[in-house]
């Protein structure tokens, strides 16, 4: 692989860019690998990257129905934050973060990574309350975060409206070292280190079974024949039920659609990502001046990648009080991703009923800011069947009562 | 945008007159049941790509509970049925099956399918 830099790009200029080189390979299937990822979005790519990184299992197949980074990796409004209330929470997300910091470096790609602030406001006596404990439970994890005033809200976010008559803003917690990333650089990146590791990105290769036998997954079935493989894990969002299935197991999760959209673009308003969870609605400017903006998941079942047009409606109108300069934005363009939501809204990195199988989903409405992280866990699970990043979310908590009490993928704003 | 017919007031309500209400036809295990059927009652889901049976209340209406027969996949609905029943009527069934073909359910609340 031919690093970028600088030179590269004055090099590449002196030669009309003839030089410049597909950023990872698409090769054909081959008939066994160590280990099979199937889902090629953020976190199944992070996963095999750390897998070669961390444990030097280069022998790895990523299987993509669709192309990379095509699900909710690219559906996603970017923002990437770590104020949980809970210990594994916390712990995972913070590992996430602290790993977003430097990705740029150890990817040799640019995932603009911008820790530009996230305020998540609170318009009500019960938030103020919840924030404050949030905060202190921060400290005592080591996640930098503070309750700050509306007077400090308003400094950093000049456009907000502090005096709404029914949600007035009443402080807020602010995450400073918090921000956004460029999503699809963040997929792409990871599928160049992977892919010059030696590892198999195969897309438009569906899985249509996956082969059991006497309780130990051997291989899939895929669209471009069967490969075999010693481990596999799934890495599917919201499919993931469907591929569990495949399995021959059910998971504790449903399937719902989650909407964003984005605003006509304007010029620099707002320089921090504002999260309004009482209304459901956050949003963020990008790099291009879009605001981005993100609601809340419709209540039912729903594989189609879209949504319903009455909680576009709810979203916009719950940030007009808050922010009256969006009722004069026009809107661009809205989209939907299919979320994986868990009976207690906490994602599942875990091992299954069968053996060498492994799941990392459920991560709800909450996935991108979780990804190094979460690959990072989810890659040494799978290499040595233990992680201290993941023991609170194994999929057997269910049945032993031990939920993570945080709705850290809640089908709502946050 | 999703309408449904209330088979109570027969109203052709749409989805914000509504309220979802998760998987229809679950098998209740309550006390006395081994943890694993508690367990797979309270968390465990089809959450199918295609036909799924669903309840739905009628929450800005007559306020009723009934159930609904909807493809997750296009968002076809099949039909909307009462809510006093373990399984979806044979008729509504046949429906499916003729434009789903092999379409499954793991189990009917009576245990049968």
């Amino acid at each position: 692989m031919k690093r970028y830099s600088v030179f590269a790009v004055a090099r590449e200029a002196l030669r009309y860019h003839t030089g410049w080189e597909r950023a990872w390979r698409s090769p054909e299937p081959k008939r066994h690998y160590d280990v099979i990822i199937v889902g090629a979005g953020g976190h199944g790519l992070a996963t095999a990257y750390y897998l070669g990184k961390n444990f030097g299992i280069t022998n790895v197949a990523i299987i993509e129905k669709g192309w990379l980074g095509g699900g909710n990796t690219g559906r996603n409004t970017t923002i990437i934050r770590s104020n949980y209330l809970q210990d594994p929470s916390a712990a995972i997300y913070e590992k996430a973060r602290s790993l977003y910091e430097t990705m740029s470096q150890d990817l040799n790609y640019n995932v603009m990574f911008s820790p530009r602030g996230v305020i998540m406001l609170a318009q009500t006596e019960h938030e103020i309350r919840g924030y404050k404990r949030t905060a202190h439970a921060n400290q005592q994890q080591g996640v930098q975060t503070e309750w700050i005033t509306p007077e400090r809200v308003k400094e950093i976010v000049p456009i907000i409206n502090l005096h709404g008559p029914r949600y007035p803003v009443l402080g807020g917690l602010y995450q400073e070292r918090g921000g956004t990333a460029r999503h699809d650089a963040v997929a792409w990146g990871y599928a160049r280190a992977c892919s010059d590791m030696g590892m198999d990105i195969l897309q438009k290769c569906e899985v249509t079974g996956v082969r059991v036998e006497s309780g130990r997954t051997v291989g899939v079935d895929t669209t471009k024949g069967p490969i075999d493989c010693d481990k596999l894990g799934m890495v599917v969002a919201g499919n993931a039920s469907v591929l569990a299935e495949l399995a021959g197991f059910r998971l504790p999760m449903e399937s719902v659609a989650l909407q964003a959209m984005v605003s006509e673009p304007i010029k620099p308003c707002m320089d921090v990502v504002v999260m309004a969870n009482t209304v459901h609605g956050y949003m963020s400017q990008s790099d291009k001046g879009e605001m981005v903006i993100g609601g809340g998941t419709d209540g039912f079942n729903n594989y189609t990648q879209r949504g319903s047009f009455h909680h576009i409606e709810e979203t916009v109108r719950a940030l007009v009080e808050t922010f009256p300069m969006v009722s004069r934005l026009k809107m661009l363009r809205q989209w939907g991703g299919i979320v994986d939501v868990t009976g207690d809204r906490s994602p599942l990195i875990s091992k299954t009923p069968v053996q060498n199988c492994f799941i990392n989903a459920g991560w709800g409405t909450g996935g991108f800011k979780a990804i190094p992280g979460s690959g990072w866990a989810m890659a040494e699970l799978m290499a040595t069947g233990h992680s201290p990043l993941t023991e609170e979310f194994s999929m057997m908590r269910f049945k032993e009562g031990k939920f993570i009490d945080e709705s850290v993928a809640a089908g709502v704003a946050h | 945008m999703l309408i449904l017919e209330c088979p109570y007031c027969g109203v052709k309500a749409e989805e914000t007159e509504l309220a979802a209400g998760g998987e229809a036809h679950l098998k209740r295990f309550g006390p006395g049941s081994s943890d694993d059927a508690f367990h797979d009652y309270l968390f465990m889901r089809e959450n199918p790509k295609g036909v799924h049976f669903e309840r739905w209340r009628h929450a800005n209406g007559c306020g009723k509970w009934f159930h609904a027969a909807r493809c997750t996949m296009t968002l076809e609905v099949f039909g909307t049925y009462s809510a006093q029943t373990t399984e979806p009527p044979q008729e509504l069934q046949e429906k499916i099956s003729a434009k789903r073909p092999g379409w499954t359910w793991r189990e009917f609340s009576d245990g049968q399918k």
